[in-house]
């Protein structure tokens, strides 16, 4: 089998309150290097909690959550910000780019905390800014810019690190379904090139275009396409 | 293992001044505060020092090496001791001595603008007799006319110090004016500028020591003796001066120094510098309230920034930074325009004055050190609280 990106095992996350939320109850999960994944669920089934621990910026009450390897629960939080700052690259349902600034350095922003120099980042954002084909609109700002290019800048910007792994939360919720379908395009490009994605969405449309699919429901994996036979539900 | 999570300084710096540039209005705004603060305590401290630079400066050209010889009380009788005729001749024969001179208290001879006047409106001004040599020893100076020299002493002239020349409504000295003194027309002579080491001439009508003795019934003590000698000596000179100008009685002599006195002037202003500073403290005080109040804001506000800068890999560290340089900067902006706010102020205000200019260089370093603090603890609590901001909430707001 092939090199793995993500192992999730026996992995549980409850919110205190009345009642708790539990919103993680046991999930394995395994994703090897180069795969497209969707996780697929209605609201409230877990599956952005399932992405911030996946991205590190939540922490699993128990069970093991290993990131390229990494054990993330042995890292503290200038680790666990190394992680993000070099092998996640996070793309969000809204965009989340900062207003007044150019394409070219919302996604240079993508390596601001790695300590590469200015010119080093835009150099890098410049090349990647062309890989999701918007060479031409690098010094347009975000208002400047349809929603379908606004998001594409930040694929741009969680790719420009050359990410072990890209978690999009709902790339194209916010977007028409002509502007998603470019986006979709697009990560389905990145994966031909051996990028490892991850796409989080409540959408079964978008999730069917993608080669793998992960189900799930109440907390748990409620269907996985890698393990058609073992999990009948 | 990976590489550590890292923010250049420059970088830092970017992105604090990033969020001020976003928000120019408020950001002025809220700098305001400091800044009228920072004017206020720059000005005081430069307007006060402008004007001890002048008060220097005066001193300077005048010399601080003039002592004063006065009669002080009698000690068996209590009454106004006097000083001997010759105490001026005794004090001129010491060694360090380069010039001596001295008026003398005409008692019962007062000036009136003309005959006509009540006798009883005497304006305060009394009537002296003076040496020729006077204003070079007191280092006084002729405003119109001329002075008392030895060929107008033996004749009824005078000359009029700046306040009685105001006080008698006199501008002119050209031999045109007479006024009534002592019973008899003196012809106005000269008039003379405030004399800051003497003030007690400027109130006065200067003759002649010979017209005094023969018109007037002055008896010939001399009641103020003025001494310069070299700046190293003034000491030396001021523990004998007693003996040397009253030899019989030297314990009812007064010595004193009066640039001492003009120096002391300056040194009472301090009192209302400090209060001033004070009250420039309490606007630094406001201003930083101002400044805490919109980092607060800020941090609530951009919550999905702090939630993609950590998703992006920023640590704790780093967001607190941001916010906390944020800060330090919003204050910094205001210290600037208050400084320059202020050097415009105390330089203005020495312009309306005829001072030099004068800006201590502490009291800019006090003032960049003072807006750094401010912006510090200003910052410190929204700094810490947009780092202990977990990611997936800030994230989740939208």
């Amino acid at each position: 089998m092939t090199e793995t990106v993500i192992e999730l095992a026996q992995v549980t996350r409850m919110y205190p309150g009345n009642p708790p939320v539990h919103a993680l109850r046991g999930v394995n999960l395994r994703v090897g290097r180069g795969e497209l994944v969707g996780i697929v669920g209605p609201s409230g089934s877990g599956k952005t909690t399932l992405l911030n621990v996946l991205g590190t910026l939540d922490r699993a009450d128990a069970g093991t959550v290993c990131i390229d390897g990494q054990d993330v629960s042995t890292l503290d939080d200038r680790q666990l910000s190394a992680l993000r700052a070099h092998r996640i690259g996070f793309v969000f349902q809204q965009f989340f780019l900062s207003p007044g600034v150019s394409s070219l350095d919302n996604v240079a922003d993508g390596l601001l905390y790695t300590g590469q120099p200015l010119a080093e980042r835009r150099r890098r954002a410049t090349q990647t800014l062309e890989r999701v084909g918007l060479a031409d609109r690098a010094h347009h700002r975000p208002n400047e810019l349809s929603g379908g290019q606004r998001q594409r800048v930040a694929v741009a910007r969680a790719l420009v690190g050359r990410p072990s792994l890209l978690l999009a939360d709902e790339p194209t919720g916010a977007l028409d379904s002509e502007s998603g379908a470019s986006v979709l395009e697009l990560l389905r490009e990145l994966h031909e090139d051996g990028t490892t994605i991850l796409v989080i969405t409540h959408d079964h449309d978008v999730a069917g275009l993608l080669p793998r699919q992960v189900h799930i429901r109440d907390g748990h994996i409620a269907s996985d396409d890698a393990l058609p036979t073992r999990e009948g539900r | 293992m990976m590489h550590p999570s890292r923010l250049r300084q420059g970088d830092a710096l970017r992105v604090a001044g990033a969020g001020l540039k976003a928000r120019p209005l408020r950001a002025v705004l809220s700098a305001l505060g400091i800044a009228i603060g920072i004017a206020a305590m720059v000005a005081v401290v430069g307007i006060s020092a402008s004007s001890r630079a002048e008060i220097d400066q005066q001193l300077q050209a005048l010399g601080t090496n003039l002592l004063t010889v006065e009669p002080g009380q009698e000690l068996r009788s209590g009454g106004t001791a006097t000083l001997p005729a010759e105490s001026v001749d005794m004090v001129a024969r010491m060694g360090p001595v380069t010039s001596v001179s001295a008026v003398g208290e005409v008692d019962d001879a007062f000036v009136y603008r003309s005959d006509q006047i009540d006798e009883l409106k005497t304006n305060g001004i009394s009537t002296f007799a003076a040496r020729p040599d006077l204003l070079g020893a007191v280092g006084g100076e002729i405003a119109s006319g001329r002075w008392l020299d030895d060929a107008l002493a033996a004749y009824p002239t005078v000359v009029l110090g700046a306040t009685t020349a105001e006080r008698l409504g006199i501008s002119q000295a050209d031999g045109s004016v007479a006024v009534w003194l002592g019973e008899r027309w003196f012809t106005v002579v000269g008039i003379l500028n405030p004399a800051l080491l003497a003030p007690e001439l400027d109130a006065a009508a200067l003759v002649g020591w010979p017209v005094a003795e023969e018109l007037l019934g002055y008896d010939g003590a001399p009641t103020r003796l003025y001494e310069r000698s070299p700046e190293s000596r003034v000491e030396d000179v001021r523990a004998v001066l007693p003996a040397t100008a009253n030899p019989e009685n030297p314990e009812e002599v007064t010595v004193s120094r009066p640039s001492d006195a003009l120096a002391a002037r300056a040194a009472t202003d301090e009192t209302l510098t400090t209060l001033l500073l004070a009250l420039g403290g309490v606007a630094l005080l406001v201003g930083g309230i101002g400044v805490a109040n919109t980092m607060v804001i800020a941090v609530l506000e951009r919550r999905s920034e702090i939630g993609l800068r950590r998703a992006l890999g920023a640590t704790r560290a780093h967001v607190r930074i941001q916010f906390l340089g944020e800060s330090v900067l919003l204050a910094g902006l205001g210290g600037i325009g208050g400084a320059a706010l202020g050097g415009v102020v105390t330089s203005g205000f020495a312009a309306t004055r005829d001072w030099p200019f004068a800006l201590p260089l502490w009291a800019l370093v006090g003032a960049a050190a003072a807006t750094i603090l401010v912006g510090a603890i200003a910052g410190a609590y929204p700094a810490a609280r947009a780092a202990r901001m977990s990611p997936t909430a800030a994230l989740a707001t939208v």
